[in-house]
């Protein structure tokens, strides 16, 4: 089949491709773009695990295909920290909120989208929130707790900023 | 699991859909893919051409049209369950989408296309029945309107005939004074259905004016229950009666089993959802 020519930004950076159309998004990030930080688990939506942000919303990216993305804006899991690690990304750390990882990306990006939605939200809604993401290490509490520090740090960071002479 | 190979297009009008669509016949619109990539991925689905209808624009609408609130074909769930009108007019349908899939997947996903799906556990087809939705289908020649009630044929089989694009779909807002209900249970909250009940109750001077009912994931299609309804018609909304109701309507249902919720414990769960939501709609009151 005739492969298709697309233009995305992924994080940040504005990429060029020819892609079939059957091509799915995950691999064309894994593959094409050589970002393996986007995991891939079930491959038909189930668990999560592939989720990335397409202009600011989670969605799985292996249940969308890359030429869908054409004009898109990608937020992958390599984009959280210009300079280390983000706030989010530093609870997970601080807060034991990965044993293996392979959840974590997918869990990352569900948090983040959240987090701007809702900068203080309960358990109850961090939950409810991740209800879409599988997590077979950690029984999700600490999953919990690592989203709940992120909120904590990012509402933390918006009052520094506000407090910044312009 | 990679989808088979396919023909892709993309109109960028709703006339060059239509005419795709009349061209060849073997044409599957993609929406938002929700359904219809995972079984492309697991290759139970092999378009040989697939119509993406993602960039046709202006048809994601949430319009108030007087009676009707009027949704278009490529209004995503998320913000379908958020818009100020679904939630002040269609309560029940705001509700019901905390039950429905996760964030991901609603961010994508339309209420159309989950329709066209017809998933016999899908829960927007027995919501649709009760509150009287109809459906806008067109086609290159011709628009006709369906109600949702005779839409839903069987397991993935709907009335949309081979040529046709389901166009908008219209919710009538219910009567004041209408009551509703929904549960259901499933192995996780947001997957499919094992069993979900919905319900509205109009009641007036005590006495019940209007009863819909629907179940999903119980049978191979989403569907009311019309003999239950019949049954409360014109009776004083009462627990043991609501409960007798529950009883008929679980002997009545045929029930389609699966590994993880065998065929007599669906049945069980129209016997013990109906009345919660019965009870509820008979309190005007939130699911």
């Amino acid at each position: 089949m005739n492969k298709i020519a697309i233009e995305t930004t992924v994080n940040g950076r504005r990429r060029e491709a020819l892609v079939a159309p059957r091509m799915l998004l995950s691999d064309f990030i894994r593959h094409e773009l050589a970002l393996p930080g986007t995991h891939v688990g079930c491959e038909h939506g189930a668990c999560g695990s592939c989720n990335v942000l397409v202009d600011g919303r989670s969605v799985r990216s292996c249940l969308t295909f890359a030429v869908q993305v054409d004009g898109a804006e990608i937020t992958t899991i390599e984009g959280y920290g210009t300079d280390g690690l983000g706030p989010i990304q530093e609870a997970f750390w601080e807060e034991h909120g990965l044993q293996c990882g392979f959840c974590t990306p997918g869990m990352l990006a569900t948090a983040r989208e959240l987090l701007d939605a809702n900068p203080d939200p309960t358990d109850d809604e961090i939950r409810e929130a991740i209800s879409g993401n599988l997590c077979r290490c950690t029984g999700y509490e600490y999953i919990v707790a690592a989203i709940r520090s992120a909120a904590r740090k990012l509402r933390e960071r918006r009052i520094e900023d506000t407090l910044q002479p312009a | 699991m990679k989808p088979a190979p396919f023909e892709y297009i993309r109109p960028a009008t709703l006339p060059e859909a239509l005419a795709a669509l009349a061209q060849d016949e073997d044409t599957t619109v993609l929406a938002g893919g929700q359904s219809l990539v995972p079984m492309m991925n697991t290759r139970l689905a092999r378009p040989a051409r697939l119509l993406d209808i993602n960039r046709l624009p202006d048809l994601d609408h949430v319009r108030d049209e007087g009676s009707v609130i009027a949704i278009g074909p490529l209004a995503r769930h998320a913000d379908i369950m958020r818009d100020p009108l679904v939630v002040e007019h269609l309560p029940l349908v705001a509700e019901a989408y905390e039950w429905i899939a996760h964030s991901a997947v609603r961010n994508r996903g339309t209420l159309a296309g989950n329709l066209c799906h017809a998933d016999p556990a899908s829960e927007m087809p027995a919501i649709l029945q009760v509150l009287g939705a109809e459906l806008v289908l067109r086609s290159e020649a011709d628009e006709r309107r369906v109600p949702a009630e005779g839409f839903f044929l069987g397991a993935y089989e709907t009335g949309r005939r081979p040529g046709e694009l389901l166009v908008e779909i219209r919710i009538p807002k219910p009567a004041p004074g209408t009551g509703h209900g929904f549960e259901e249970v499933a192995m996780r909250k947001g997957d499919y259905a094992w069993a979900a009940a919905v319900a509205t109750l109009r009641v007036e001077g005590g006495r019940i004016a209007q009863a819909r009912i629907a179940v999903a994931g119980v049978e191979t299609r989403a569907a009311r229950l019309p003999e239950a309804e019949a049954a409360l018609d014109g009776e004083a909304p009462d627990a043991a009666l609501f409960a007798e109701v529950a009883r008929a309507a679980a002997d009545g249902v045929t029930p389609q089993g699966s590994a993880s919720a065998g065929a007599e414990y669906r049945r069980d769960l129209v016997r013990s959802l109906l009345p919660r939501v019965l009870a509820r709609a008979a309190q005007g009151g939130t699911t």
